[in-house]
């Protein structure tokens, strides 16, 4: 068996590329997430570090990163370090399956812009975000800390909740496209329309549930500080600290590269087969949409966060399990009549 | 001798999958031994996609890594059980388990012993993934299936009909 070594070293490559941009996407979220603070409630925002403040994430990092570490002596010392490092790293593996583009060709070799394109992409996504959950908990547990352990079983059981009518409006989308792979869905948005114009009520449920899952507000209940002391973070300081902040960023990164690949056409836009450019233009342009859709979400949840107050935790539950799944399973039975009825037709 | 690169990852996953199920027994707290069943489980996921069933392999992850060891810890969690205050078990019952334990193995042993060991046919690889398993799983074996899932429904019904009752009383 030989090895094909050019493979290996194009996967690590995009590998690292994917998440270095992952991690920069998330940096500058931070920025932009004040920027859009500071015009929503007619301020300035940061505006000291270098030019805009572009600079501020850096120095926020770097503030992060010299702070004092501190453990609480009765906590769990190992399970307080896996929390945050398990948050981080659930929140990198998504990344794995998303189509960043279509395929480029440098030198004779056809290199696709996508990590893996396994037969499975939307379960693969379906297992990583169930597993997001253990951070969280395991994160507030190790603190010893009854805020932190009240917000992690929160955190947890929102996230239990949302994930099932995420899961059904997905089936819906399975149900139409008839495959569990992202790149395929893409491609066949790519040949038709969206997919959000036939599942306008499977993309708003799933909507909905994505700002659930990244613990965004107006569903922010885990980190709810007026009433926890701050969530289930309470006793993390330093890096830790920012492994947790950090993952929500890239949380938001990756569901909105899903939203636009699942709903809004990924690396596809309008005309784009019949520009007449050449293939590997067309890639860049593509990766290019891609990357304004994802802005675009990533604005819309920060509007969203200086715009919606947070739920009351009841009212949470009661969105999630009595409109939410209930809609997702109409939705679902709809889109099952319609497929059935064009298959019979 | 040479091992091929399906032994080795295949040894490699079987070490840490037997570690962390010594680890699920032998550890005094529970919140590890949680840990070590959540490893445990990746492993055999491991070890499904190595049989190209990709598809099973997710979904062990999603069923029993995602969502029942979830709340696992969620019960071990807030019960707060640890070493100090879980009661001590009666030496005959420790032993009783040994035994019972023991018997178990020795079933297991007496039944594997006489099976044998054959490779996968070549038609057989693509079983596991999604499409042929969903084609299987609705013609073939379409009555076990819809039974099954009877099965979950009267479990859910018995769970609900539990909460409402615990609901009435207080």
């Amino acid at each position: 068996m030989t090895i094909d070594w050019f493979f290996i070293l194009e996967k690590i490559l995009l590998i690292s590329g994917v998440l270095a941009i992952s991690l920069i996407v998330a940096m500058y979220s931070t920025w932009g997430e004040r920027k859009v603070a500071g015009v929503m409630q007619d301020r300035i925002g940061p505006n000291r570090a270098g030019f805009m403040g572009l600079l501020q994430p850096l120095a926020d990092g770097g503030k992060l990163f010299f702070k004092e570490e501190i453990i609480p002596g009765s906590s769990n010392r190992f399970l307080f370090i896996l929390g945050p490092s398990l948050a981080m790293m659930v929140a990198c593996m998504t990344s794995a399956v998303i189509p960043w583009g279509d395929t480029l060709t440098i030198a004779g070799r056809t290199i696709s812009l996508q990590v893996a394109d396994i037969n499975i992409g939307i379960l693969y996504i379906f297992g990583v975000v169930s597993l997001g959950v253990y951070g969280i908990m395991l994160g507030g547990w190790a603190s010893n800390n009854k805020y932190s352990l009240l917000a992690s079983v929160r955190a947890a059981s929102q996230i239990i909740s949302y994930e099932l009518a995420m899961g059904l409006s997905l089936i819906a989308l399975l149900m139409m496209t008839g495959t569990l792979s992202i790149k395929e869905i893409v491609e066949q948005q790519r040949h038709s329309l969206w997919n959000v114009l036939y599942q306008p009520l499977g993309f708003l449920i799933f909507l909905v549930c994505s700002f659930a899952e990244c613990n965004r507000t107006p569903f922010d209940l885990p980190e709810a500080e007026n009433e926890l002391n701050g969530g289930y973070h309470l006793e993390y300081s330093s890096m830790k600290l920012g492994f947790y902040l950090f993952a929500e960023y890239i949380n938001m990164f990756i569901s909105s590269a899903l939203m636009s690949s699942l709903y809004f056409g990924g690396y596809s836009f309008p005309y784009m087969d019949s520009l007449g450019l050449s293939p590997n233009l067309t890639t860049i342009l593509g990766t290019v949409a891609l990357f304004v859709k994802i802005i675009f979400f990533l604005f819309f949840f920060m509007w969203v966060r200086w715009t919606i107050p947070r739920f009351r935790y009841d009212q949470l539950m009661r969105l999630g399990w009595n409109i939410m799944i209930p809609l997702a399973l109409a939705n679902m039975l709809i889109t099952g009549a319609i497929v059935l009825y064009r298959s019979t037709h | 001798m040479g091992m091929s690169l399906q032994q080795i990852v295949f040894g490699v996953l079987s070490i840490i999958s037997i570690i962390s199920a010594l680890g699920v027994i032998l550890s005094k707290n529970p919140v590890t031994s949680v840990l070590c069943l959540i490893v445990t489980f990746f492993t055999i996921a491991g070890h499904y996609i190595m049989l190209n069933a990709q598809f099973l392999a997710v979904v062990h992850i999603i069923v029993y890594a995602g969502a029942i060891m979830v709340l696992f810890l969620f019960v071990i969690m807030l019960m707060n059980l640890n070493a100090e205050i879980e009661p001590q078990k009666r030496s005959w019952l420790k032993y009783a388990g040994a035994i019972s334990g023991g018997a178990l193995l020795l079933v297991l042993l007496a039944a594997l012993r006489e099976a044998s060991v054959s490779s996968l046919q070549p038609g057989a690889v693509e079983i596991g993934l999604i499409s042929n398993l969903g084609k299987t799983l609705f013609s073939t074996y379409v009555l076990p299936f819809e039974v099954s899932s009877i099965l979950f429904l009267s479990a859910m019904v018995g769970a609900v009909v539990i909460g409402k009752k615990e609901g009435h009383e207080s």
